[in-house]
């Protein structure tokens, strides 16, 4: 059966805004080569950590919500380990409410983006 | 004067208690986002430590639940392990 997933990575401050996009897009690429669908991603941009990692005080966050059969997770853990430019990860199972939380959470945001896009054109 | 009345040079206050309530069941809320740190911030004291239920009034269901949630949020830094005057 397929579940819904949810992984956050921060990236290091050290890349330059390409390089951060680069990075997120070879983790989606693992995903998608794994058999994972990508539902939905999400860049926050540089933000500031609440407590140093690294002796890093900011990173790029970066969140893939993604459906799979959970055999993915181990190889993205593995790559994500493997990978200097990651600072700290987090993968959960969204369960039920966490789903639907995830859904209406991603309407909102693209509701504003098209509240945005109009405000451009306007 | 009757022997029996008592009478207060004050009159004595009485307090009447606000009954605590879960805040997720009176509102419906059934999934605690992680991601949310504002929000999880009114369930952590000011040293970022988790606010027992006596303090709250949240419901057992739901206290597991923002513990998992202010975990995980610390993990992906987005709160505090320690802090120090948080609010």
């Amino acid at each position: 059966m397929e579940k819904r997933y949810e992984t956050v990575f921060i990236l290091t401050p050290v890349l330059s805004d390409d390089q951060a996009k680069e990075a997120a897009k070879k983790f989606e690429k693992i995903l998608t080569d794994l058999g994972a669908k990508i539902n939905h991603r999400e860049n926050w941009g540089l933000k500031k950590l609440a407590y140093p990692i690294q002796k890093k005080t900011t990173g790029f966050y970066h969140l893939v919500d993604f459906s799979g059969k959970g055999t993915e997770i181990a190889e993205l853990e593995l790559q994500f380990k493997r990978d200097e430019r990651i600072l700290r990860f987090l993968t959960i199972a969204l369960e039920k409410h966490g789903a639907t939380w995830a859904d209406k959470r991603r309407g909102k945001q693209s509701e504003a983006k098209v509240a945005k896009t109009k405000k451009a054109e306007a | 004067m009757a022997k029996n009345e008592v009478r207060f040079l004050n009159p004595p206050s009485v307090e009447v208690k606000k009954k605590k309530y879960c805040r997720f069941k009176k509102l419906g809320i059934k999934y605690i986002d992680y991601k949310d740190a504002d929000f999880l911030l009114k369930f952590v004291n000011e040293q970022g430590k988790l606010l027992p239920r006596r303090l709250t009034g949240t419901s057992l269901k739901f206290q597991r639940k923002v513990s998992q949630a202010v975990k995980r949020a610390r993990h992906i830094a987005l709160m505090p392990y320690l802090a120090d005057g948080l609010k």
